[in-house]
């Protein structure tokens, strides 16, 4: 019943309302202080020198662009199981996150690579998977933007992310196989560099800066969906007519 | 059920008898595109049996998705699809069927044609072969994952580009499995791992594609 | 203290353009998408009002 409660458009755009500030100012603190530790606290490594750095921003948007993805592909499920409206509003709003930290890992991670590797790309497993990452991310979004149909642009997007959902596991896997047959490049991947405590805290607190900031956007554009679809019902009216 | 999936499966490639146009136009772009690649990068005979088998792929993957932003636009076009989604025969099998003869169409002929493009790229006879066993497992591949992309642009407006954008992405599996088997036996690892792995996939595409493209179809429909 | 000054800072022992060029454009690309998302909020309720305007009358 509870949950129910939440799940109604109007009481989530008010409570949405009230929790935005909270994860935007969250995520700018938790920034500070990873940026802090990666900068001033974290030593330089012995390898990598002062590049390894990058691996505060690289890696939290690497996670985040696959869990996006993940998370999505929950909502979409669940908005197709039970018929929930507001999960596919959800998977909606979080979409062009992901896609921005999907390009994000990709581009920190061609600049890492550059002074690592020696080259800026690599047809390494990670980073080609997470080039169709994108291209998936771009699809969905895409779809959605070809249907005007709101209900039909919902199922859509949430069927295609789902069978995303299933294939990334398999092209990472391909991808993975295909590049140990594939030797042929000199390039050797160093490994990351052995991860000093203090080093694994400033991931940590970035990644978790990368969620806060993802659940507020996400937050302000699902409002935004919301009012949109329900311009119709007196207490959107309400809102529109506010200012 | 069987009598319908036949019955689907006779209608479509009846239509595709009359229209053998359509049929004759993949099966050259097939050509086309793997002719272009020779006069892009040269005419040396190793490095074209050094790219000949991924090239081949990519162009049955093109030529393949040229044909599937019509799997079921002319009979929603005609209303027939309408009909047959809401008959009490399950979707599904309507998808499997239309996958089956997009396949048999469309897919069987490339196999007729992928042994003279493999002697034009220089491959040796076992390559050929072995590329013809993984063009045999993959294609259904394409022709399944392509009807989820077909189902999910049915009727709007820029469809074929868009599913182009849709399905390319989640074939990669297939690519990479079906060229690497032709590479392994020209580099002498073998294509068996290969092969399997293409083979599972092409089972997990039979098992999960049909229900998706059929939700897809209905929610396209509604 | 890692830095002895701030031009060894902004250098990252030789790295500078490789560091601050990760940073600066994942800096940019939060930057756009918070100015694009504040910048559209104004649109849509202005669009909204629109729209519930025509639907009224």
């Amino acid at each position: 019943m509870n949950l129910y409660h939440f799940a109604s458009p109007s009481t989530f755009y008010h409570l949405a309302g009230k929790l935005i500030p909270w994860f935007a100012w969250g995520a700018g603190i938790l920034t500070l202080w990873g940026l802090y530790i990666g900068f001033f606290q974290a030593p330089t490594d012995f390898q990598q020198s002062e590049a390894y750095r990058i691996i505060f921003i690289h890696v939290p948007a690497a996670w985040m662009s696959m869990f996006i993805y993940l998370v999505m592909a929950f909502w979409g499920a669940i908005g197709l199981a039970f018929n929930t409206r507001l999960s596919f509003m959800m998977a909606r709003a979080l979409a062009p996150t992901g896609a921005m930290f999907t390009f994000v890992a990709l581009w920190t991670g061609a600049w890492w690579g550059k002074p690592m590797w020696g080259a800026w790309w690599v047809w390494d497993a990670r980073l080609t998977s997470e080039l169709i990452l994108l291209f998936l991310y771009v699809g969905i979004i895409a779809l959605w933007a070809a249907i005007d149909d709101i209900k039909r642009g919902d199922r859509a997007g949430s069927l295609l992310t789902l069978i995303g959902a299933i294939n990334v596991p398999i092209i990472y896997f391909s991808v993975k196989w295909w590049n140990t047959l594939h030797q042929g490049a000199s390039v050797s991947l160093t490994k990351a560099p052995s991860m000093a405590a203090i080093m694994l805290q400033g991931m940590l607190v970035m990644a978790f800066a990368a969620w806060f900031y993802t659940i507020a956007v996400a937050l302000v554009r699902v409002r935004r969906i919301i009012l949109e679809r329900e311009r119709h019902t007196d207490w959107a009216k309400a809102i529109l007519a506010e200012d | 059920m069987h009598r319908f999936l036949l019955a689907v499966l006779r209608r479509d490639l009846t239509l595709a008898a009359r229209r053998r146009g359509d049929w004759l136009i993949a099966q050259f772009f097939f050509v086309m595109v793997a002719s272009l690649f020779p006069l892009g990068v040269g005419p040396e005979p190793e490095m074209l049996a050094r790219i000949g088998p991924g090239v081949l792929w990519v162009a049955a993957t093109l030529a393949s998705l040229l044909s599937l932003s019509r799997l079921f636009a002319d009979d929603h076009q005609d209303g027939s699809l309408e009909h047959m989604v809401l008959s009490p025969e399950p979707t599904v099998l309507l998808v499997l069927g239309k996958a089956l003869a997009h396949w048999l169409i469309y897919g069987i002929p490339l196999l007729a044609i992928a042994p003279v493009l493999g002697i034009q790229f220089n491959l040796p006879a076992d390559a050929i072969l072995t590329l013809e066993i993984s063009l045999l497992l993959g294609t259904p591949i394409l022709s399944l994952l392509g009807s989820v992309g077909a189902a999910l642009t049915l009727g709007l407006r820029g469809g074929g580009v868009l599913l182009t954008l849709l399905i390319l992405p989640l074939y990669v599996p297939a690519l990479i499995f079906g060229a690497g088997a032709v590479d392994g036996v020209m580099s002498g690892t073998g294509a068996e791992a290969h092969l399997s792995l293409l083979g599972a996939f092409m089972v997990l595409s039979l098992i999960i594609a049909p229900w998706i493209a059929a939700s897809a179809l209905r929610v396209s429909l509604e | 203290m890692e830095w002895a000054s701030w031009s060894d800072f902004w250098k990252m022992g030789g790295y500078g353009l490789y560091v601050w060029g990760s940073y600066g454009v994942t800096a940019a690309c939060v930057l756009i998408e918070v100015i694009l998302l504040r910048r559209s909020a104004g649109d849509t309720r202005r669009r909204l009002k629109r729209m519930q305007q025509w639907e009224e009358e």
